[in-house]
C-alpha cells in the first residue's frame, strides 16, 4: 500500500527527530550546565521538552490534517500533509532546543503538556458518549424523516420486508407496504426481561440473605465467587444453552402438560437471562445487606424478634433502595442483552401474553437489520437506529435512576452511622 | 439502708459460689442470679469469676474502665454474645428459676423478657408509630388498632416522648433528634413489656439535656422494670443507680449499694477509680 | 407480671419454624444458583467434548493417473462416502507436489466424512445401513478409530464440519484484543490517573464520572452501533476487520479498565504522596515513580478482567460485520477476520448437526482461556494484595 508506506515514512522520520531532538537538548543542557551556570531542570528534562516541542505540534498538524481529510472531504494529498507535519517537526526541534536555556523552567512545561495529555485521555469517555448519541439520533432522525414517528411509537405491526421492495422501485409486487410499529417488539423485550427478572430477583436476592446473614464464612467466601462466574460466562455461549439445552426441556415440559409450545419461546431466552443476571442481583444485594449497620440487627434480636422476622421487616426494608438499585440495572442489563434472544428467541414480531409462543424483541430486530444485504440507506437498517436510541434512552434513565438510588442509601446510613 | 456491713465484707473478697452481696431489704427480690461466670473470647478471657445479684425493681450501675468487660456482661443476661462467633461462656446466669445459658433456653424467648437499649440510637427504617408497635404485634400483644394506639401512647408517654411526637407519629423513626431517637428505643424496649431492661451506655453519644432526660426516666421507669445500666461516668452512676457494681479486667472488684460504695468504698482500687486516678 | 419463659418458648414454636424456613429457602435459592453452573458445565462438557476427537480411517489410497482427474477414483467404491471431500480435493495436488506418489498405491489414514465421525460417536448419523456396516468393519479391523482432532486447531472456518477449526477464530480473536489493549489500556489509565491525581473537583470532572459510570452500564449492543455509524460509515475503517472491532470493544472496555486504576489508585494511601511531595518531587513524578508503581498490580487486574470480558463479547462485534466466514488464517488488521465468540454463533446457527459438537468445543476453547485469564487475575490480586 502506497499510503501505508508512507505513514511508515512518516513515522520513523518523526521517531529519528525526536532521538535528535533528545540528543541535542541534552548535549546543550549539559554544556551549560558544565559552564558553571545553575539552571532551573535537569538535563534530561530539557531533552525530554525538546522531543515534546518537536514531536507535539507536528502530530497535532497531521491530526488535524488527516481529520479535515475524513470529514470535509479536504484534498489534502497524505504526502504534502506528513511532508508539512515533518517541517513543522524541524521547526519545534528549532525552538525546543533554542529554548534550553537556565532560565527556563523546562520541568513545568513537561508537567503542563502532561496534565493536558492526560485531561485529553479523559475527554475520550465524554467522546465516546457523544459519539453514541450523534450517531444513534443522527440515524434515528434519518429514519424518522422517512416513517412516521407516531406509527413507530404505537403501531403494532413490525414488517420491514417490504421496504427493500420500496427502495427497489417494486413496492407494488410486495403484497403490503412496509410498516414500522415497534410495540410488538417492545412487548417481547418486556416479556423476556419479565421471565429473566422472575428468576433472578428471588434466587438472587435469596441468594444473597444467605450470603449475608446465614452462611458460615468459608461458604460465603467459596460462593461469592462461584456466583460470579455465573457473570463471566460469555451470552453467546448463554444464547446457544438457552436454544440447544434449555428450549427443548421447555417443548417437551410444555407437551407434558398438553401445551404446545414454540422452540423459539420466549421462556427460555428469558430464565437463561435470569440465571445470567442472578449474580448482579446478588453481589449488589450482598453488599446492601452488609452495609446495613448491625446496631438495627441488634436492635430487633433485643425485642425478642426472631433472626427470620429481623432480616424480614429491618433488614431488607433497610436495604431495599439498595436492592430496588441493584434490580433496576438488572432490568437494564436484560433490556439491552442481545445475543441470548438472538440465537434464542423468535424473529417474528409477535404481540402475545403467552411465553410460549415465538416473540421477538428490539436486539433481535437491531441485529437483524444490520446483518442483511441491505443498502445502509435503507429504511430498514436505519430502523435499527431509531430501536438502538429507545434502548439507550430507557436503559440510560434506569441506569441514573439505580445509581441515584443508590447514593441516596449510602448517605442514609453513613449519617445514622455517626 | 440495712445490711451495709455484710455486704461490704462480702464484696472485698468474693468467695466462688457466693453471692458477692445480699441486700436484706424486703421489697427487694430477686431477678437475676449469677453465679461463677467465665467468658472467653476465642483464646482471651474477658469475665473471670463473676458473681452477682440483681434485684427487682432497681437501677444497677456497671462501672469501670472501658475494656473492663462490664458491656460484654450485660450481653450475657440476654444472650446478646451469641451473636459474635467464638464466645465461650461457662457459669450460671439465673432468671426466674432458669438458666439462661442452658441449651433448652429459647434465647429469643430470653430476649423478650430481657430487653435492651443500646449505646447509639438505633430506631428501626420505619415510621415512629411502627418502631414501637412492630415488636408487640409479632408476639401477640396487641392485635386490633385501638389496642395498639393504646399501646403506643402508653409507651411513647411512659418514655416521656409522646408529648413531642404525637403529631407525627407516621413519619420515620430516624428523623428525631438523637436524645428523642433514643427514648423512642426505650418506648419500643418497654412496649414489649419485659421484666428486665438492659442499658448499654445509653446516654454515651447524647448532649447532657437530652442525657438529663434519660436519666429522669430511668428513675421513673424503675417502678415497672428492672434496669441494668452501664456507665462510664461515675456521676451518672451516683445519681440514677441504687446498686452498682465495679468491673476491673473481667472481675466484679466490688458490688454495693451505690451510697455506701460511693462514700465508703471497700476497696483501694474501687476508691481510685470512683475519685479519677485512673480509669 | 410477665408472662414464663415456657408460655413464650410456645407461642415462639410457629415464629421460629418460618425463621428456619427462611434459612433453608435461602439456601436452597443459593444452592439453585449453584445447580446452574453444574448442569451447565456438565451439558457444555457432555456436548463439547466429543469435538476434541475426530474420526479417521485407514483407507488404500490409489494415486492413478485417473485420481489426478478425478480423486474419487483413488478410492475403493466401498469407502469412498467415508472419506471428507476435503481430503479427496487435496489429492491431485498431493500428486503434483509429489510427483512420486503417482502410480503408487498406500494405506493412509485419511480424515473421515463427518457423518461416519458422528456414528463412531454414538450421534445420530445420515449413514446409510450399507454404509454403516462398512464402518463397523473397518473399526472391527482396527482401521477406523477416533484419534485427537488437530484439524480442530489448525483449520478455519468450513462448511465441512470434520474440517471446520477454530485457528481463523483464535487468530482474530487476538488481533482483536491487541487494538483493544493498544487504546483502552494507555487511554484508560492516563483518564484515571487524571481523575484521581490532578483533576479539580469541578463540573467537568463530575461529567466525566457520571460518563464513566453510565457508559459501564450502557448495553453492548449501541458500541456496535456506534461502530458501524462512526468507525465503519464515517471514519471508513474496513468492515469486519479486527482494527474495526478492537476499536469498538476498545471504547467498551474503557470504564472498566478507568474504574479498576481509579480503584488502585485511591487505595495507594495518601501518606506516600505526601511522603514525596516531601522530599521534593513534581505531582507528575510522584505519580510516575511512587503512585503507579504500587498501583500497578490492581491496574493488571482490572485490565486482565476486562480484556476476558471483551474476548466474550459478540453482539457489537456482528454489528460491524465480524461474523464474515473466514476459512484461512489472516494476520491483517485491516481484513475481515472473525473472533472466537462469532465463531460459535456461526456455527451455532449451522443446519448440520455435526455441527453441535464443534460449536460446544469452540465454547469449551472460550471457557478455558477466559477462566484461565480470570483466574490470573485473581491470583495476580491475591499475591500483590497489601493492607496499609
Amino acid at each position: 500500500m502506497q499510503t501505508n508506506q508512507i505513514i511508515a515514512l512518516f513515522i520513523g522520520a518523526l521517531l529519528l527527530l525526536g532521538l535528535i531532538a533528545f540528543f541535542l537538548g541534552r548535549a546543550k543542557a549539559t554544556r551549560v550546565r558544565a559552564g558553571g551556570t545553575a539552571m532551573y531542570a535537569q538535563p534530561d528534562q530539557y531533552a525530554w521538552f525538546t522531543v515534546v516541542s518537536t514531536a507535539g505540534p507536528a502530530l497535532a498538524v497531521s491530526a488535524v490534517g488527516g481529520f479535515l481529510l475524513l470529514l470535509l472531504g479536504a484534498e489534502i494529498p497524505t504526502l504534502y500533509l506528513l511532508a508539512g507535519s515533518l517541517l513543522v517537526a524541524c521547526l519545534g526541534l528549532a525552538i525546543g532546543i533554542f529554548m534550553v536555556r537556565p532560565d527556563f523552567h523546562a520541568r513545568q512545561a513537561i508537567e503542563r503538556v502532561i496534565r493536558w495529555v492526560l485531561a485529553g485521555a479523559a475527554l475520550i469517555s465524554i467522546l465516546t458518549t457523544f459519539g453514541i448519541l450523534i450517531s444513534i439520533v443522527g440515524e434515528a432522525l434519518r429514519f424518522f424523516q422517512m416513517q412516521s414517528f407516531w406509527e413507530f411509537i404505537t403501531g403494532t405491526t413490525w414488517n420491514p420486508g417490504a421496504s427493500f421492495l420500496q427502495a427497489a422501485g417494486r413496492a407494488e409486487e410486495g403484497s403490503s407496504t412496509a410498516q414500522f410499529g415497534s410495540v410488538p417488539l417492545f412487548a417481547g423485550t418486556f416479556m423476556i426481561t419479565a421471565v429473566a427478572m422472575l428468576v433472578a430477583i428471588p434466587v438472587g436476592l435469596l441468594a444473597a440473605i444467605y450470603m449475608a446473614e446465614f452462611a458460615p464464612k468459608r461458604v460465603r467466601t467459596l460462593a461469592k465467587p462461584t456466583l460470579e462466574v455465573l457473570a463471566g460466562i460469555p451470552t453467546v455461549v448463554y444464547g446457544f444453552f438457552a436454544a440447544i439445552t434449555v428450549a427443548p426441556i421447555i417443548v417437551s415440559v410444555a407437551g407434558f402438560f398438553g401445551l404446545e409450545a414454540s422452540f423459539n419461546n420466549a421462556l427460555a431466552p428469558g430464565i437463561v437471562m435470569g440465571i445470567m443476571i442472578i449474580p448482579f442481583i446478588s453481589s449488589l444485594s450482598d453488599d446492601v445487606i452488609n452495609s446495613v449497620p448491625d446496631s438495627m440487627r441488634q436492635g430487633s434480636l433485643a425485642l425478642g424478634m426472631t433472626q427470620g422476622e429481623t432480616i424480614r421487616d429491618v433488614v431488607i426494608p433497610a436495604a431495599l433502595p439498595g436492592i430496588i438499585s441493584a434490580s433496576l440495572l438488572a432490568v437494564s442489563r436484560a433490556m439491552g442483552e442481545t445475543m441470548i434472544v438472538v440465537m434464542a428467541a423468535g424473529m417474528r414480531p409477535n404481540l402475545t401474553a403467552n411465553p410460549l409462543e415465538d416473540m421477538t424483541t428490539v436486539t433481535v430486530r437491531i441485529v437483524a437489520a444490520l446483518t442483511g444485504d441491505q443498502e445502509f440507506a435503507s429504511a430498514e437498517t436505519l430502523s435499527a437506529f431509531a430501536l438502538g436510541l429507545v434502548l439507550f434512552v430507557v436503559t440510560l434513565s434506569l441506569n441514573l435512576v439505580s445509581v441515584i438510588m443508590i447514593r441516596r442509601f449510602r448517605e442514609k446510613y453513613r449519617v445514622n452511622n455517626l | 439502708m440495712s445490711g451495709h456491713e455484710r455486704s461490704r465484707h462480702a464484696s472485698s473478697r468474693p468467695e466462688p459460689g457466693q453471692p458477692v452481696t445480699r441486700n436484706t431489704d424486703a421489697n427487694h427480690e430477686l431477678s437475676i442470679r449469677v453465679r461463677d461466670l467465665n467468658l472467653w473470647y476465642g483464646q482471651s478471657q474477658a469475665l473471670k469469676n463473676v458473681n452477682i445479684d440483681i434485684y427487682q425493681k432497681n437501677v444497677t450501675a456497671l462501672i469501670g474502665p472501658s475494656g473492663c468487660g462490664k458491656s460484654t456482661f450485660l450481653r450475657c443476661l440476654n444472650r446478646m454474645n451469641d451473636l459474635i462467633p467464638n464466645v465461650r461462656v461457662e457459669g450460671l446466669v439465673e432468671m426466674d428459676g432458669r438458666d439462661v445459658n442452658a441449651p433448652k433456653m429459647d434465647e429469643v424467648a430470653l430476649r423478650r423478657r430481657v430487653g435492651m437499649v443500646f449505646q447509639k440510637p438505633n430506631p428501626f427504617p420505619k415510621s415512629i408509630y411502627d418502631n414501637v408497635v412492630y415488636a408487640p404485634r409479632m408476639h401477640d400483644l396487641v392485635s386490633r388498632k385501638a389496642e395498639q394506639d393504646e399501646l403506643v401512647e402508653k409507651a411513647l408517654r411512659d418514655a416521656g416522648l409522646w408529648e413531642e411526637v404525637k403529631d407525627k407519629l407516621q413519619e420515620p423513626g430516624t428523623s428525631l433528634s438523637g436524645g428523642q431517637q433514643q427514648r423512642l428505643c426505650i418506648a419500643r424496649a418497654i412496649a414489649v413489656q419485659p421484666d428486665v431492661i438492659l442499658m448499654d451506655e445509653p446516654t454515651s453519644a447524647l448532649d447532657p439535656i437530652s442525657t438529663a432526660t434519660i436519666e429522669d426516666l430511668m428513675d421513673k421507669l424503675k417502678q415497672q422494670f428492672t434496669i441494668i445500666t452501664v456507665t462510664h461516668n461515675m456521676q451518672q452512676a451516683a445519681r440514677v443507680a441504687d446498686y452498682t457494681a465495679f468491673f476491673h479486667l473481667g472481675e466484679i472488684i466490688e458490688y454495693n449499694d451505690t451510697k455506701t460504695m460511693f462514700a465508703n468504698p471497700a476497696v483501694k482500687k474501687t476508691e481510685d477509680y470512683i475519685t479519677g486516678r485512673y480509669g | 407480671m410477665s408472662q414464663s419463659f415456657d408460655d413464650i418458648s410456645a407461642q415462639l414454636k410457629r415464629r421460629h419454624r418460618q425463621s428456619t424456613h427462611l434459612k433453608w429457602v435461602s439456601m436452597g435459592a443459593l444452592g439453585l444458583a449453584g445447580l446452574f453452573l453444574v448442569l451447565f458445565f456438565a451439558d457444555m462438557l457432555v456436548k463439547g467434548l466429543p469435538a476434541f476427537q475426530q474420526a479417521q480411517i485407514q483407507v488404500q489410497v490409489d494415486y492413478s493417473e485417473q485420481a489426478r482427474q478425478l480423486p474419487l477414483a483413488a478410492l475403493n467404491e466401498e469407502v469412498r462416502p467415508l472419506v471428507s471431500r476435503g481430503y479427496l480435493r487435496l489429492i491431485p495436488r498431493r500428486i503434483q507436489e509429489n510427483p512420486q506418489l503417482l502410480g503408487t498405491t498406500r494405506m493412509e489414514w485419511v480424515l473421515a466424512d463427518s457423518q461416519v465421525d458422528q456414528y463412531l460417536k454414538g450421534h445420530h448419523s445420515k449413514l446409510k445401513p450399507g454404509e454403516q456396516s462398512v464402518v463397523e468393519r473397518l473399526q472391527a479391523q482396527g482401521r477406523a478409530e477416533l484419534k485427537f482432532n488437530t484439524t480442530f486447531f489448525t483449520n478455519g472456518d468450513s462448511k465441512m464440519p470434520e474440517l471446520a477449526g477454530i485457528a481463523s477464530a483464535a487468530m482474530g480473536t487476538l488481533l482483536t484484543l491487541v487494538v483493544t489493549l493498544a487504546i483502552a489500556f494507555p487511554i484508560g489509565v492516563m483518564t484515571a490517573v487524571y481523575l484521581e491525581e490532578f483533576a479539580a473537583d469541578n463540573r467537568l470532572t463530575q461529567a466525566i464520572e457520571i460518563n464513566i459510570n453510565n457508559l459501564a452500564a450502557i448495553p453492548s449492543i449501541l458500541f456496535g452501533l456506534l461502530g458501524l455509524a462512526i468507525f465503519i460509515n464515517f471514519f471508513g475503517v474496513p468492515r469486519s476487520s479486527p482494527l474495526v472491532g478492537g476499536l469498538t470493544l476498545a471504547l467498551m472496555t474503557l470504564p472498566v479498565i478507568i474504574i479498576a486504576t481509579r480503584t488502585a489508585l485511591r487505595s495507594v494511601p495518601e501518606s506516600i504522596r505526601h511522603a514525596a511531595f516531601g522530599v521534593g518531587c513534581s505531582r507528575w513524578q510522584v505519580v510516575r515513580d511512587h503512585v503507579l508503581p504500587l498501583a500497578l498490580p490492581g491496574i493488571m487486574t482490572g485490565s486482565i478482567i476486562g480484556m476476558a470480558q471483551a474476548m466474550g463479547e459478540t453482539a457489537p462485534l456482528i454489528i460491524v460485520g465480524m461474523v464474515a466466514f473466514i476459512p484461512d488464517v489472516t494476520n491483517s488488521f485491516t481484513e475481515a477476520a472473525t473472533v472466537l465468540p462469532a465463531q460459535i454463533f456461526t456455527w451455532a446457527g449451522e443446519p448440520d448437526r455435526a455441527f453441535v459438537e464443534k460449536t460446544s468445543g469452540g465454547i469449551l476453547v472460550l471457557l478455558a482461556v477466559l477462566i484461565t485469564l480470570n483466574a490470573t487475575a485473581v491470583v495476580l490480586r491475591k499475591k500483590f494484595e497489601r493492607r496499609w
